[in-house]
């Protein structure tokens, strides 16, 4: 047993450890930004321009979301670190990642977006734009705020399993705490700094993962 | 333009890489048919127990769920194939993949099929055991069969789910189609492999996707 908390070698983690939780949190925070931003842009291009003569465009969208539901994030991540050098496009590690990820959660919170929006009842934009709004007002003032509501307990869910899937990163040789962790194990070949790592992983995730459980039955969204 | 196929669809070198991609292909569907269905099953037995322990175990299974949830599934992955031998314990590599794998997404299946047992009507239960059948045949010919069709969808989803995780395999040498495309790409130093792995990949989970819309699955799986 000892050899798994062996606390020599959990010293010698631990600096390099830490400094990957930095690095995990920048990775995880740029991305669901990204991510969620990337969704709200194109799901709002695809209510407003409903009916429009624009509406393949609409149609584009759905097939974005479909391709990055369908393709395994660690996929996507190694295509675009060891394929994208060829076309000269050399991304950092963490740029691929952060694209990655970016990419993979912008498809689903463009669904979860669209999903909240088309559930808003077609009343509530009439009556909107019937008091004389125009129809991105009625968007932004009336429909999106309802939207919204429906869309934070999805969404808390899918920023958590992209700060999770941040450990995507260290294949690429990001220095996440995977990565770090990784690195010392292979110097000492003492499975202790993998442990270090999964200690630090549930630390910062247990709590958000119980949120995200409270926040689906708050909201009663089944 | 021409020159852009000859780098990333070089038909040449896919020809000569599909060999490799087939038998890494071959891998991940093994590691899918342990997988999905090692975690289906395990998944059952979870929402099972949770169904019928009382409130106390229920609440401790529910933790021990979220425990493993908070693991991302790779450091699951890393921590299970490389810790097991410090133990003395050496599963073949596609064994140890799958049983990391399994834990990670029976998880998942566990807290759909819970969802769905939970989807039925108190009243069912009252007038199925006034009917005279106890609390087993009750679940299998009253309960899971209803509860189940609720979430088909949410199940098709995490299937989708699982299918993608096996590509971590990868990382640990596991010589499944995303490893065989990186090992091919090596070899020709050139990106095609890789680009036809991406594809595959889309050929076998784009119909998925296409089904779960059909189900009007949820967009979003719980984290």
């Amino acid at each position: 047993m000892r050899i798994f908390f062996d606390p020599e070698v959990l010293a010698a983690a631990w600096p390099g450890v830490r400094s990957g939780i930095g690095v995990t949190l920048g990775l995880a925070l740029t991305s669901i930004a990204a991510g969620v931003a990337l969704g709200l842009v194109l799901a709002t291009i695809r209510a407003l321009i409903r009916g429009a003569p624009l509406r393949p465009v609409g149609g584009l969208i759905a097939a974005y979301a479909d391709v990055f539901r369908a393709m395994p994030p660690l996929v996507l991540l190694v295509v675009l670190y060891f394929a994208a050098p060829f076309a000269g496009i050399e991304l950092s590690g963490f740029m691929a990642a952060f694209v990655a990820l970016g990419l993979v959660l912008g498809a689903s919170a463009e669904e979860i977006f669209w999903a909240g929006i088309t559930s808003v009842n077609r009343g509530q934009w009439e009556a909107a734009l019937s008091t004389g709004l125009s129809r991105g007002e009625a968007f932004r003032r009336v429909v999106l705020p309802q939207a919204v509501r429906l869309t934070i307990p999805p969404l808390t869910n899918r920023a958590i399993a992209t700060g999770k899937n941040t450990a995507l990163a260290s294949v690429v040789a990001v220095p996440e705490v995977l990565n770090q962790a990784a690195s010392v194990q292979a110097q000492t070949a003492s499975p202790a700094p993998l442990l270090l790592a999964a200690g630090v992983y549930v630390a910062l995730f247990l709590p958000l993962v119980r949120i995200g459980r409270w926040l689906e039955t708050r909201f009663h969204i089944r | 333009m021409s020159e852009f196929f000859q780098t990333f669809l070089n038909p040449g070198v896919m020809a000569e890489s599909s060999g490799l991609l087939l038998r890494g292909l071959w891998v991940t569907i093994q590691a899918c048919l342990i997988v999905v269905p090692g975690g289906l099953l395990s998944g059952a037995g979870l929402a099972l127990a949770q169904t019928l322990a009382p409130a106390w175990g229920a609440r401790s299974l529910s933790w021990g769920v979220d425990v493993v949830r908070a693991f991302p599934p790779l450091v699951l992955l890393v921590l299970i194939v490389h810790g097991l031998p410090f133990l003395g314990i050496e599963p073949p590599p596609l064994l140890g993949v799958g049983i990391a794998l399994t834990i990670n997404t029976s998880t998942y299946y566990g807290e759909i099929l819970r969802a769905g047992i939970l989807s039925i009507e108190p009243t069912q239960w009252e007038a199925a055991r006034s009917t005279g059948l106890g609390t087993a045949a009750t679940l299998r010919h009253v309960i899971l069969p209803q509860g189940v069709r609720n979430v088909l969808p949410d199940l098709a989803g995490n299937t989708l789910e699982a299918v993608k995780l096996t590509s971590l395999a990868s990382v640990v040498a596991l010589p499944d189609l995303l490893r065989m495309a990186r090992v091919a790409q090596g070899v020709h130093f050139n990106p095609s492999p890789l680009i036809l792995a991406a594809l595959l990949y889309l050929a076998l989970l784009w119909p998925l996707v296409r089904l779960i819309r059909r189900l009007g699955g949820r967009a979003v799986l719980p984290a």
